[in-house]
C-alpha cells in the first residue's frame, strides 16, 4: 500500500469544455504522440494492421447521446483521461509504491521502474482511466505531460500538456485548480465546473463545464415583431421599397 | 528522490531539429512542426508532429490526422517502387521494375497518343493540390481530359459562390469570427475545413454568440450547436428560400448594399421579342444599367458617383423594364415558400423556420456592427465607416451534393446577400486572392491540335453557350462530357463519369486513363462494383475496353490493383510542393498567404515525388514548356519548377521572396534561386497583410483593388456586384427557349429551361421523379470522421484505432419499426442495388435519414491490412448503392446522376429501404481479396525514435 501525500496546496490539472468540445479526436492522437516518445515506454499498439487493434492511449474521447423529455435528442463529446484525484485510490492501493501522487503539484504518476504490472490501479480507478501498455506490461496513465510543462527547452507557451496545446476548439484548459484566482478556476467558478462521478469520493482535481442548454432558441413569439410583414405582395413591397429607399440618406 | 518520490527529468531534450513544413493529412494544409532525433542508426526520423504556432491556417493547433502523421511515413502500405502489371487487370499481380523502365512504358505509350489524337489521353488527379501545375501539363499534352476531384466533392458550392459572389467558402471565404454574432452552419458535419472551423466555433463559444446546425445528423459540429435543425437532406434549398421569403416580406433586407453593391438594382430586359429578354439592359460599351437616383435616368452600374436605384423602372417602346429586386419580390414573397408551406417537406415545423428568421433579422440589424474606418468605392464614394451584419454562415458537401445543389448554394449566397453580410464586419469574408469574379476566370478550352498545347486552359466559367466544349457536330468534346448541355457550368470537370463514359465509348472511347491520388475502383466512385468491371471489361477480342490505366498513389490503395503502370508517390513529408496563390490557396481573411512543403525526411524507397516524375515524363515527352529550346528537361524536378517556373510577367507558384529590381520583394518579381530556402527559413509559408482599409467590402474596396494588383491578383483593379440574376444561367435558358445559333438537343430543352433559372429555385432532386416514392422511403447519407476526414491514410495505425468501424446509423423510428437490437444486420436496398451491413442506433438524426461513416471500408489486400481487418469484414461503402446514371427513363440516353447545371455527383440524392436481415460472416457485397503489392503490417508497433 501507497501513502498519498499531504495535499498540496498546487493542484494542477485540467477543465474540459463539454460545450465546446467537437468529439474531433485531436487531444488523443497528440497525446499518443507524445507520449509515445518521451515519458517511460512508448505506447505500444498490438495488431496495429489486423483484425483487433490494441493500443495504449492514456485519452479517449467518448460520444453519449442525450435524450431529453422533450426535443431533440444530443451528442455529448466526452474526453476522458486521468483526473489526478486528491483521493487518489490508484495510489494507495499500489502494492509497490510505484502509483504516486507528487507532492508539489498532486500529478499522479506511475514510476514505471517500479511497476509490477499488477493492474490493481486500474482496478482501483473508478474512471476507466489507466490502461497497461501491451508490450512493456507496465501501467500507463496521463502524466499531465509533466515533462512538459516545467521543460526549460520548451518556450513558455508551450509548457502546457500536449492535449491542450493542440486542442482546435479550445475546450482544453490547463492551470492550478488549488489557486482560487487562477483562470482555469475562474472558468469553474463562472461555468458552473463539475467532478466527474463526485460520489466516488475520490476529489478530482480535473472539471469539465457542462454543455449550455441546447435547443433553447427565442421562441418565435418575441422574435415574430422582427417578422411583422410589410406588404402580402409583390406589388406593395415596390410600394414599402419607394417609402424605405425614401428614407435612406439621399433619398427625397 | 524528495518525498519518497523519484527524482523526474523535468525538461527533457525535445528533439534534435524542428523542421517546418506543410501537413497534407487533409486538405486543411496546416502548418506543422516536425521534431526530428536520431534514431539507432544515427539518421534523423520524425520523432513528433505539433502544429506551428505561426502559421495562418492553424495558429498552433493541429487534429487528430495532422498528430498522426507520423504513422504515414512508416505506414506498411507505402509502395516501394514502381510496377508493372504481371497478373489480370484487378488481381494485384505486379512486379517491381526501373524508373527508366516505367518511364519507358509511359513514354512509349503516351507519345503516339499526343502525335495523333491527345484527347485519347485521359488524365484525372484525385485529392490532388497541384492543379495549377498538373493542368499546365495536361494543357501542353493537348488533351482536353483534364480534371480534379472537384466535380464529385464540393464544385456546386464554389462555382455558385465564384458566380454568384466571387468565391465561396473554405479556401475562398471564412466567417468573421472574431465579430460574428449568429452563425448558421449548412451541411456540413465533419468536414471542409477542418481546423479553422473548429478554432472559430471555439471563439463564437467562447464569446458568447449563438450558433444555429443544419443538418440532418447531429455530430461533430452540429452537436455543439445551441440550436439543430434536422433538416431533411436534399431541401435547404427549400428553406433557405423559406428564410429569404420571411425576410423579403418583412423589409429586413439592407437596401443600402443591395443598391449599391449587388445587381439587385440593374434593371433586366422585359421585352419578349428580345432576343436579349431576361439579360440585363446594357449600354453600348456593354455595362449593365441602373437608375441613377441622382437623375432618374439610366445610367451604367459602375459610373462615377452613380446612385443606383432599387425600385425605378424604365419604361422604353411600350415596355416596361424593372430591376433584379423587382423580380426577387415576384418570386420569393409567393406563398410557395411560406414557412408553412415548406416545414412537412423540410422536416422542420414553420414555427422554428420563423424563429430562425426572426433571429437573422434581429441580429442582422438590431446588432449591426460600424467600424470607424473610412474608404471608397470604385463609384468614387467615400464612406467614413463600414458597417457589418453579424450574420455568418458556413457550408460545404452537405448542400451541395445534391442535383439540385448549384441552386441551392447560390441561394445560400442570396440570402447573406440579401441581409448584407457578404464582405461586411461580422458577416463572411473572402479571402486574398479571392474575390474574384466568375469574369476573371479563364473560360474552358477544349480545342485539341496533334502534337501542339490545348488552346487554352481547360477549366473555367462558361458565360453563355458559346463558352461550351462542344465538337464541330455539337457533341461533347470531354471524355467527362464537361461544359456540355448535360451539365453546362462544370467548372471542375466531372471525374466520376470518366470511367463509365471512357468504358461506354459515350462520347468516344480513349486510350490512357491517367490517374493520381483517386481511389476509383472503391470509395471515390458511385457504383463502385460496376466500376470494377468496367475497369476490367475486355472485348471481343480479349482487349480491356480501357486499354491502359496508369496509375500513381503513395500507398498501396484499391486502385492499384486496376492500374498497368504503377508510379509511387511519396509520403507528404518526403517531398516538394508549393499550396499556390495559382491554385488553391491558404489565405486568411486579413492576409494573404502561401507555403511549401519540403522533404523533411527522404523517402527510404524507390519513389519519386508525383510532380518531379511530371517534369520527367513532360521531358521525355517533348512537351513545350517541359523542355528547353535545345530539347533537355527543362525543370530538374518539381523545386526547380516551384522556384523558376513563370506564369505570367513577375507571377510564379510562390509570391513571397521574389526578386525586384532593388531586392527580394511579395507578390510579383522574377524567380530567386534562394526562394525555397527562405520558405524553409519562416516556417513553411509566406504571409502579408491586408491594409485595414481594405480589409472589407473587397470586391468594391478601391484600396483593396489596388492592393491585389500590386500583389498580382490581377493586372488591373476588377471591382463588380454581386450577381443575383445570374445572366450566365439566363443565356443557356434562352437557348433552351430556341434563342441563339447555339442550341440544346430537344432532349434537355426542358430541362435546362426548368433549371437555369437565373434566380435561385429549389426542385426536387432529380433521381426523386424516376423513383417509386413508397419503395424507396429513407434516406441515406456519408460523412467522413472529424479523424480521418479528406485523408489519404484511414489505414493509419493510431486512427484506425479510432474508427475502424462503420455501423449503419438508424434513427429510432426506422430502428424501432423494424424491431433492431443491438448488434443486428440491415438489408440495405437502393434502386441499383443491395448491401447488407451492421447497424447501430442514434437519436440525433432525421426521422427519415440512415448514414454511415465513409471509406472505412476496405477491400481484403489493399492497404497493407490483414485480410481479417474489420474494415474488410465489417466495413462497407454506400457507393455500391448509388449508380453514376440515373435510372433509366427508356429514351436509350446514359442520364448521369449529378446537378444538371455543374455536374457535381449528386451522392447524397441516394434513397434507400431498409430491412432486417440474418447477421451474414461479413459484410455484403463481400468482394475476394486482391494481392497485397507491399506485404502486410508488423504484428506490433512502439515508435519511439530517441533513446
Amino acid at each position: 500500500m501507497t501513502q498519498l501525500p499531504p495535499p498540496s496546496s498546487v493542484k494542477l490539472g485540467l477543465v474540459i469544455d463539454l460545450d465546446t468540445c467537437v468529439g474531433c479526436h485531436a487531444c488523443v492522437v497528440s497525446c499518443k504522440g507524445w507520449n509515445t516518445e518521451n515519458y517511460g515506454a512508448p505506447l505500444a499498439d498490438e495488431d496495429p494492421y489486423g483484425a483487433d487493434p490494441v493500443g495504449t492511449f492514456l485519452n479517449r474521447v467518448h460520444s453519449y447521446e442525450i435524450q431529453p423529455d422533450e426535443g431533440a435528442a444530443q451528442l455529448v463529446h466526452f474526453p476522458k483521461s486521468c483526473l489526478h484525484c486528491e483521493d487518489a485510490p490508484c495510489v494507495t492501493v499500489c502494492p509497490t509504491g510505484a502509483s504516486y501522487k507528487r507532492a508539489e503539484d498532486g500529478i499522479v504518476l506511475v514510476n514505471e521502474s517500479d511497476c509490477i504490472g499488477c493492474g490493481l490501479c486500474a482496478w482501483a480507478c473508478p474512471y476507466g482511466a489507466r490502461e497497461m501498455d501491451v508490450a512493456e506490461k507496465v501501467m500507463k496513465k496521463c502524466t499531465l505531460c509533466v515533462d512538459r510543462i516545467y521543460n526549460e527547452n520548451l518556450p513558455e507557451e508551450d509548457r502546457v500538456p500536449a492535449c491542450v496545446r493542440t486542442c482546435p476548439a479550445g475546450a482544453r484548459h490547463f492551470g492550478d485548480l488549488g489557486d482560487p484566482d487562477s483562470d482555469v478556476s475562474q472558468l469553474v467558478a463562472e461555468r458552473g465546473g463539475l467532478d466527474l462521478m463526485p460520489e466516488q469520493g475520490t476529489k478530482p482535481v480535473n472539471k469539465y463545464l457542462p454543455p449550455r442548454p441546447r435547443d433553447k432558441a427565442p421562441e418565435y413569439d418575441i422574435l415574430a415583431p422582427y417578422l411583422e410583414p410589410v406588404t402580402d405582395t409583390p406589388k406593395g413591397f415596390v410600394g414599402w421599397l419607394d417609402r424605405a429607399l425614401s428614407a435612406l440618406p439621399g433619398g427625397e | 528522490m524528495a518525498n519518497g518520490q523519484p527524482d523526474l527529468d523535468l525538461s527533457p531534450k525535445i528533439s534534435d531539429e524542428i523542421r517546418q513544413t506543410t501537413c497534407y493529412m487533409c486538405a486543411c494544409r496546416c502548418g506543422i512542426n516536425v521534431h526530428m532525433k536520431a534514431g539507432a542508426d544515427g539518421k534523423k526520423k520524425v520523432a513528433y508532429i505539433e502544429g506551428n504556432r505561426d502559421h495562418p491556417v492553424n495558429k498552433g493547433v493541429l487534429c487528430a490526422k495532422g498528430s498522426a502523421g507520423i504513422m504515414q511515413v512508416n505506414a506498411p502500405s507505402r509502395l516501394r517502387a514502381p510496377l508493372k502489371r504481371v497478373g489480370p487487370r484487378g488481381s494485384g499481380e505486379f512486379e517491381e521494375i526501373s524508373w527508366d523502365e516505367a518511364l519507358q512504358i509511359a513514354t512509349d505509350w503516351l507519345a503516339p497518343l499526343r502525335a495523333e489524337a491527345p484527347e485519347k489521353l485521359a488524365f484525372f488527379t484525385g485529392r490532388d493540390q497541384s492543379q495549377s501545375f498538373t493542368s499546365l501539363w495536361a494543357q501542353s499534352f493537348g488533351t482536353p481530359n483534364y480534371a480534379a476531384h472537384g466535380g464529385f466533392c464540393s464544385v456546386n458550392m464554389a462555382a455558385a459562390g465564384i458566380y454568384t459572389m466571387g468565391g465561396a467558402f473554405w479556401e475562398f471565404g471564412q466567417p468573421d469570427w472574431d465579430r460574428t454574432k449568429l452563425f448558421l452552419l449548412f451541411g456540413v458535419a465533419e468536414d471542409h475545413d477542418s481546423n479553422p472551423i473548429k478554432m472559430g466555433i471555439g471563439k463564437i463559444k467562447e464569446r458568447g454568440a449563438r450558433m444555429i446546425g443544419i443538418n440532418p445528423i447531429r455530430s461533430g459540429y452540429n452537436a455543439v450547436a445551441d440550436d439543430w435543425l434536422g433538416i431533411t437532406p436534399g431541401t435547404d434549398g427549400l428553406l433557405i428560400l423559406s428564410l429569404i421569403h420571411c425576410l423579403m416580406k418583412a423589409g429586413r433586407i439592407d437596401l443600402d448594399y443591395l443598391a449599391r453593391f449587388t445587381n439587385a438594382s440593374c434593371l433586366v430586359n422585359e421585352d419578349p421579342d428580345s432576343p436579349q429578354n431576361g439579360l440585363l439592359l446594357r449600354d453600348e460599351e456593354g455595362e449593365p444599367q441602373v437608375i441613377d437616383r441622382r437623375t432618374g435616368k439610366l445610367a451604367p452600374w459602375n459610373g462615377a458617383g452613380v446612385e443606383p436605384d432599387l425600385s425605378a423602372t424604365w419604361r422604353h417602346k411600350g415596355v416596361t423594364h424593372r430591376p433584379v429586386l423587382h423580380h426577387m419580390a415576384d418570386r420569393y414573397l409567393s406563398d410557395d415558400y411560406a414557412p408553412e408551406a415548406v416545414a412537412d417537406r423540410c422536416g422542420i415545423p414553420a414555427r422554428r423556420i420563423r424563429a430562425v428568421a426572426g433571429e437573422i433579422a434581429r441580429v442582422a440589424f438590431d446588432e449591426a456592427i460600424t467600424l470607424d474606418r473610412e474608404w471608397t468605392d470604385f463609384r468614387g464614394v467615400t464612406h467614413k465607416t463600414m458597417v457589418g451584419r453579424p450574420v455568418s454562415m458556413h457550408a460545404m458537401r452537405g448542400i451541395s451534393a445534391h442535383s439540385n445543389g448549384f441552386q441551392t448554394c447560390r441561394a445560400l449566397h442570396m440570402l447573406q446577400i440579401l441581409i448584407g453580410s457578404v464582405e461586411t464586419p461580422g458577416g463572411m469574408r473572402f479571402k486574398p486572392p479571392y474575390p474574384k469574379p466568375a469574369t476573371a476566370h479563364p473560360k474552358p478550352h477544349c480545342k485539341v491540335t496533334p502534337g501542339a498545347p490545348l488552346d487554352g486552359p481547360h477549366l473555367g466559367y462558361p458565360h453563355g453557350p458559346d463558352d461550351l466544349c462542344l465538337t464541330d457536330d455539337g457533341r461533347p468534346a470531354r471524355i467527362d462530357k464537361a461544359f456540355s448541355w448535360e451539365n453546362p457550368m462544370s467548372a471542375h470537370g466531372l471525374m466520376h463519369m470518366v470511367i463509365s463514359n471512357a468504358h461506354a465509348g459515350d462520347p468516344y472511347r480513349i486510350d490512357t486513363l491517367f490517374m493520381y491520388m483517386a481511389n476509383m475502383s472503391w470509395n471515390s466512385s458511385m457504383n463502385t462494383s460496376g466500376t470494377m468491371k468496367m475497369l476490367t471489361d475486355t472485348d471481343e477480342n480479349g482487349e480491356y475496353v480501357i486499354p491502359r490505366i496508369i496509375y500513381s498513389d503513395a500507398y498501396s490503395s484499391e486502385m492499384v490493383a486496376y492500374a498497368d503502370l504503377i508510379l509511387p508517390d511519396t509520403t507528404y513529408l518526403e517531398r516538394h510542393d508549393c499550396i499556390s496563390l495559382l491554385d488553391r490557396p491558404i489565405c486568411e481573411a486579413d492576409a494573404v498567404a502561401d507555403a511549401i512543403r519540403w522533404p523533411v525526411v527522404e523517402p527510404d524507397r524507390d519513389v519519386r515525388g508525383f510532380q518531379s516524375m511530371l517534369c520527367d515524363l513532360g521531358a521525355r515527352l517533348g512537351l513545350p514548356g517541359f523542355v528547353n529550346d535545345d530539347g533537355s528537361q527543362k525543370y530538374a524536378d518539381y523545386a526547380d519548377y516551384i522556384t523558376n517556373h513563370i506564369r505570367r510577367p513577375g507571377i510564379g507558384p510562390l509570391a513571397g521572396w521574389r526578386m525586384g529590381e532593388t531586392g527580394l520583394q511579395d507578390g510579383r518579381g522574377n524567380p530567386n534561386e534562394g526562394q525555397i530556402d527562405s520558405y524553409i527559413a519562416n516556417g513553411g509559408f509566406w504571409m502579408s497583410h491586408v491594409p485595414g482599409e481594405a480589409a472589407f467590402y473587397k470586391p468594391f474596396n478601391t484600396a483593396y483593388q489596388d492592393w491585389a494588383v500590386k500583389m498580382g491578383f490581377y493586372d488591373s483593379p476588377q471591382p463588380y456586384i454581386f450577381q443575383l440574376w445570374s445572366e450566365p444561367m439566363r443565356r443557356f435558358q434562352l437557348a433552351a427557349e430556341g434563342e441563339g445559333v447555339r442550341q440544346p438537343p430537344d432532349h434537355l430543352r426542358a430541362r435546362i429551361a426548368a433549371t437555369m433559372d437565373p434566380l435561385p429555385i429549389w426542385y426536387a432532386p432529380m433521381s426523386e421523379a424516376l423513383e417509386d416514392d413508397g419503395a424507396y422511403p429513407v434516406h441515406a447519407l456519408t460523412q467522413r470522421p472529424m479523424a480521418m476526414y479528406h485523408s489519404w491514410g484511414t489505414q493509419n495505425a493510431w486512427l484506425r484505432q479510432i474508427h475502424g468501424h462503420n455501423p449503419l446509423y438508424l434513427p429510432t423510428k426506422i430502428w424501432e419499426a423494424n424491431g433492431f437490437a443491438e448488434g443486428d444486420w440491415a438489408r440495405v436496398t437502393s434502386p441499383h442495388g443491395k448491401i447488407t451491413v451492421p447497424v447501430a442506433h442514434m437519436a440525433a438524426l432525421n426521422e427519415d435519414t440512415v448514414w454511415t461513416w465513409n471509406a472505412i471500408g476496405k477491400r481484403k489486400g489493399a492497404w497493407a491490412l490483414d485480410d481479417d481487418a474489420p474494415e474488410a469484414t465489417k466495413g462497407f461503402l454506400l457507393n455500391h448503392l448509388i449508380h453514376e446514371l440515373l435510372p433509366p427513363k427508356g429514351d436509350g440516353m446514359r442520364w448521369s446522376n449529378s446537378d444538371p447545371i455543374t455536374g457535381q455527383a449528386a451522392w447524397f440524392d441516394l434513397r434507400v429501404k431498409i430491412e432486417k436481415a440474418p447477421a451474414p460472416a461479413e459484410a455484403k457485397p463481400a468482394l475476394p481479396p486482391i494481392k497485397s503489392p507491399v506485404g502486410r503490417g508488423p504484428r506490433s508497433l512502439a515508435w519511439k525514435v530517441g533513446s
